[in-house]
């Protein structure tokens, strides 16, 4: 059975116009609105404040803890707000990845995404708008949904869609096969689904679901590209290296300026990975003065960053600074690069090479620009991270299937706690089915009659 | 010569057919108080099982439960007249523990009627419903084949296989109804010409045979249980069964299936001469060999109709080859080599009703006071039809009485609420089942649970007696007592806890534990917590054990299946208001409006199952309708 959607659902999207400003809203309506937005915001208990008032704090991965956004807050009780029910508005500043991810968050975290005007339909059934204006919002519904129905066709990409629908397939043997263990109990010719059987199913399920999400980074890089920290101590050839990827790549591009942190941002495309580069400005400055707070300010490009690229001087011993460094990449993909090849070496590998597995560890001679095309060749390994980058691979990209993918994640997470629980098949598969409907959400192939059908014509079974 | 109409009796229901579906319906309406009348074809098969000699089985023996807690009859007739019980899927969940009787038909039947005859304002009688008595486009009542005209404030039709019924046995084709009994022939008719849309449903049955010509040796064993259960919460248990008779199982193998396969052109199922539309799920065995060509066997149960006769029903075996071939295939069978054919299987072909031109009470949307139900409607089994019959019986009763407010079930209260559901929302294209997988609430809609989600009902309608209700009052207090006893009392770890729990393969405590988390755990039972917590003040009996029990070790599965249904109970309670002009509306989407304009669902939540049908539309739907700018229905 699909999951109904109803109107007393809370429902999120981010209401602002993609691309443009730098401060992007993200809001919710609905009964759970505030807590929903409170499991993943850091800061005051945004149950307790007052109502109409904005609060600072972060929006943070409950998951992995990480840091997504700083934000302001907005808490809007009912009735006094736009839909009349209780609404939060998070307004993000962190550009259109942080806010995506922001989304993301809350619609894995009990929201639905919002129909195309339905903020206003809201607004309307809960007597906010004038009577008068139901023919427009009705034309609005309509127009809305034709071009969205239309984006989130072409927004499905075709890979994507197989293999969805082949996962799907594949939970739904397993769906039937326990429905006939069920409603046929003593047919012998239906194999016993047991939770074993549906705990390898569950299992390998997972994997494909993890692997898809895992896309999901690489096709919010390809758009929006792998944010590339260059770090290291004054003098190791940080400027060098940056105006060789800056120069050798004719296409530097946007300019992404206005954010509050004052942080500038270039993108170069190393054999098709898009970099954004960090900070570059800092980079420019350290080389211009004898720089005092250079860590300090390379720590915070480090934490930002996907891809840190840390350089060491070749024609040195390390430093503290360096082993400083070291140990603040220790979490993060990083290459770390021995520059000045062309000078005489000084510094000593074997310690490298205890905490940096050697393909990792790239020398170059930003000069004579030797080694870079090593450099170049790596990061695109890395990228890639051993998926074919052919033009098959799939991407998973926006908010909706990101959100509908990870909840369908966390069903198997209950079907596998289920199992461990020792509950029994049937009830396992209630979150089992759930996987399979969440999943069918982003084919569009909620389709009731699937499972009857498939048992069916699958078993023989009647009297 | 013309038979002379003349008025007759003036009733407040009329029921028409007495089988599983009209013998609720007529029972429900008269506890209620209404003057009621059943009028069938034939007296001497009132509630008659032409089919399986069984009762029960997954999600229909829950409906049993529940026709059982809402004072219907199923249950009680029997646990009275049963040969065999079994509990099926015991070794699963506690939401598809399912019931089955094995019944003795004659005795079922006997015990109905008999039911039905002491039951006060109830009139039994023989005969056949022509055609409606309409005034003004509503029924007012029947004509009989006898000229009778019967006046009612309301009506239920529950014709069955009755409605224009042609049985086919290989060539051999012929009026008739289940198994061989007069057919309704006009009834059908007139509803057509009143404006209702019908069509063809087929089913079948197997071939019965002579028990004394079978050779038990050659199959196996399938006793019944030794553990008391009954269907009705009213039967004490110390009336269970000692002496059950067995089923026994064999299986055709591929010389039964090259005799079907040498006869295929002999086969009304693929000749072309059937043209009602089968069920899926209860093939004849000729389907089975085409579409599952690749099995080299299929299982059969041989069941016996009853105690006091030798004819055995050969389940798996529904056919409807000519006879010839019915016995050859018969006879190929291990312990049926000898077995003498007393019943040829047959297919039957019948007039159903397009249930989507219903409400959910069952009442047709076109002709007001006029009620249908059970195959009718264009389900397959008696607890299907059953159930039916005791949901139209009591609206019926209810309109009979002046009441307004309709008894209608929600896909979250009943199995019942869900194949009601199914039916007038997308209607059906074969004969309609209830499966555990058409219920997404399952774990809610448990056997276990029937009285406690519908005793309250049954009672309010006066179908459960004041004593009945005490009882059931006694057992639920007793449950939440104990209950809210278990989330008290703690368990503290000491050596004799820690010892139980290591025998029993099960972590140790740490730290003291309420009662209800230790039961919680997988290992242990409500015995081995009052091992380490005093006794309650009264023995709990087994049944309200088994409620704690499941409550406890389900809570979280049981939550989240709650929480879905309290999100759906406020679409359910936007009503659509029954005079909207779908024509009226701009924006609905093509197929959208279609549908609806035909299925006319009644409340939000029944728009939004509608297949074809969006969230768009739902959305446009429901500001048109806050709107207020109903325009109203012409003609």
């Amino acid at each position: 059975m699909a999951n109904t959607t109803t109107e007393f659902d809370t429902i999120a999207a981010i209401s602002t116009p993609p691309g443009e400003g730098a401060i992007s809203i993200v809001r919710l309506s609905g009964e759970e609105a505030l807590p929903v937005a409170k499991q993943i915001f850091k800061g005051c208990d945004l149950e307790k404040v007052a109502s109409h008032t904005i609060n600072y704090g972060h929006i943070v991965d409950p998951e992995n803890g990480e840091v997504v956004d700083e934000v302001m807050v907005s808490v809007l009780r009912a009735p006094k707000t736009y839909t009349r029910e209780e609404m939060v508005e998070i307004n993000t500043h962190g550009g259109i990845v942080a806010t995506n991810h922001v989304l993301q968050l809350l619609l894995s975290h009990g929201a639905r995404l919002a129909e195309p005007g339905e903020f206003t339909k809201r607004a309307f059934l809960n007597g906010r708008i004038d009577l008068t204006q139901a023919e427009s919002v009705m034309d609005l519904i309509r127009a809305k949904t034709d071009r969205a129905m239309q984006v989130a066709v072409n927004q499905l990409d075709g890979n994507l869609s197989r293999l969805i629908k082949h996962i799907r397939q594949e939970i739904l043997d397993a769906l039937a096969q326990v429905e006939v263990n069920i409603d046929y109990p003593e047919y012998d010719a239906v194999e016993t689904m047991t939770t074993k059987m549906l705990l390898e199913k569950a299992t390998t399920v997972k994997k494909q679901i993890e692997q898809l999400l895992a896309t999901a980074n690489q096709g919010k890089v390809l758009r929006e590209g792998l944010a590339t920290a260059i770090v290291g101590r004054p003098n190791v050839g940080k400027s060098s290296l940056l105006n060789y990827l800056l120069h050798e790549d004719k296409a530097i591009v946007t300019d992404v300026a206005g954010t509050t942190r004052d942080v500038i941002e270039e993108y170069v495309s190393v054999r098709d990975v898009p970099l954004k580069l960090i900070d570059t400005a800092g980079i420019r400055e350290t080389t211009d003065k004898v720089e005092k707070i250079g860590v300090e300010r390379s720590r915070q490009a480090i934490t930002q960053a996907d891809l840190v690229l840390l350089i060491l001087d070749n024609s040195e011993a390390l430093t503290d600074e360096d082993r400083a460094l070291l140990t603040a990449t220790q979490a993060k993909k990083r290459l770390i690069i021995l520059n000045k090849t062309d000078l005489p070496v000084k510094l000593a590998a074997t310690e490298l090479q205890q905490s940096v597995p050697a393909e990792n560890i790239i020398a170059i001679s930003a000069l004579t620009a030797t080694g870079v095309d090593q450099l170049e060749q790596r990061i695109a390994d890395l990228f890639w991270g051993g998926i074919d980058n052919s033009q098959s691979t799939t991407l998973v990209s926006n908010a909706r299937q990101i959100g509908l993918l990870k909840q369908a994640d966390q069903a198997l997470d209950d079907v596998l706690a289920g199992i461990k629980a020792e509950m029994p098949v049937d009830l396992v598969q209630i979150d089992m089915t759930r996987c399979w409907d969440l999943l069918g959400e982003i084919t569009g192939d909620a389709y009731q009659d699937e499972l009857l059908n498939q048992l069916f014509s699958q078993f023989c079974l009647g009297k | 010569m013309e038979v002379r109409e003349y008025d007759a009796q003036n009733y407040d229901v009329i029921v028409v057919g007495a089988g599983h579906a009209g013998s609720e319906a007529a029972l429900a309406a008269a506890r209620m108080g209404n003057e009621t009348m059943l009028l069938t074809i034939n007296l001497d098969m009132v509630a008659f099982m032409p089919c399986n000699p069984s009762v029960g089985g997954p999600a229909k023996g829950i409906v049993v439960r529940e026709i059982d807690a809402l004072g219907g009859e199923m249950a009680h007739n029997i646990d009275k007249t049963y040969i065999q019980m079994r509990m099926l899927n015991t070794g699963k969940g506690p939401a598809v523990r399912a019931l089955r009787a094995q019944a003795d038909k004659h005795a079922y039947h006997r015990a109905m009627k008999d039911t039905i005859e002491k039951q006060p304002h109830l009139t039994l009688r023989q005969g056949t419903a022509d055609r409606l008595l309409m005034e003004n486009g509503a029924c007012v009542g029947i004509v009989a084949n006898t000229g009778a005209r019967y006046r009612a404030k309301s009506v239920v039709l529950a014709a069955g296989t009755a409605s224009r019924g042609k049985i086919i046995i290989g060539e051999l084709m012929y009026s008739s109804g289940p198994n061989n009994s007069k057919p309704s022939d006009k009834l059908s008719l007139d509803l057509m010409a009143q404006g209702l849309k019908l069509r063809r449903f087929k089913t079948g049955t197997p071939p019965r045979v002579d028990g004394t010509t079978i050779d038990y040796s050659a199959t196996e064993e399938q006793p019944g249980d030794k553990e008391v259960n009954h269907f009705s919460y009213d039967t004490p248990d110390s009336i269970y069964l000692k002496d059950q008779i067995s089923c026994w199982l064999t299986y055709t193998n591929p010389a039964t299936h090259k005799i079907i396969r040498d006869n295929l052109d002999r086969a009304p199922m693929f000749s072309g001469v059937i043209e009602g539309v089968g069920p899926r799920y209860c093939p004849s065995i000729e389907d089975k060999i085409v579409r599952f060509a690749d099995k080299d066997h299929h299982q059969l149960f041989l069941e016996p109709e009853g105690r006091d006769t030798e004819e055995w029903y050969v389940q798996g075996f529904s056919t409807s080859m000519p006879e010839e071939v019915q016995q050859k295939m018969l006879h190929s069978v291990a312990g049926l080599e000898h077995a003498q054919l007393m019943r040829p299987g047959y297919a039957i072909e019948y007039d159903v009703v397009e249930p989507y031109q219903l409400r959910p009470t069952l009442e047709t949307k076109l002709i007001p006071n006029l009620f249908t139900a059970g195959q009718m409607n264009g389900t397959s089994g008696y607890e299907e039809a059953a159930g039916q019959g005791l949901l139209a019986g009591i609206n019926a009763g209810l309109r009979a009485k002046g009441i307004a407010e309709p008894f209608i079930l929600k896909r979250s209260d009943a199995y019942i609420g869900v194949m009601v559901d199914d039916l007038v929302t997308k209607g059906t294209n074969e004969p309609y089942r209830l499966l555990t997988s058409r219920a997404e609430y399952r774990l809610i809609l448990r056997h276990d649970n029937a009285d406690l989600r519908l005793t309250e009902r049954g009672h309010e309608l006066g179908l459960i007696s004041d004593t009945r209700y005490a009882k059931f009052l006694t057992k639920k207090a007793a449950i939440e007592n104990e209950l809210a006893r278990l989330n008290t009392v703690r368990i503290k770890p000491n050596e004799e806890v820690n010892a139980f729990l290591a025998s029993k393969g099960a972590t140790p405590l740490k730290d003291g534990v309420l009662a209800s988390e230790f039961l919680r755990r997988p290992e242990m039972t409500y015995a081995d917590v009052l091992r380490f917590i005093p006794a309650p003040a009264e023995p709990l009996d087994q049944r309200v054990i088994e409620q704690i029990e499941i409550q406890l070790k389900y809570a979280g599965y049981i939550k989240k299946a709650e929480e879905r249904v309290a999100r759906l109970k406020r679409m359910e309670a936007k009503r659509i208001p029954a005079n909207i002009d779908y024509d009226a509306i701009n924006g609905l989407a093509t197929e959208a409006h279609q549908k609806l304009k035909k299925i006319q669902p009644e409340t939000l939540a029944q728009a939004t199952r509608i297949s074809g049908v969006n969230p768009a539309d739902i959305a446009i739907l429901s500001v048109y309708i806050e709107q207020g700018r109903i325009a109203k229905v012409t003609g």
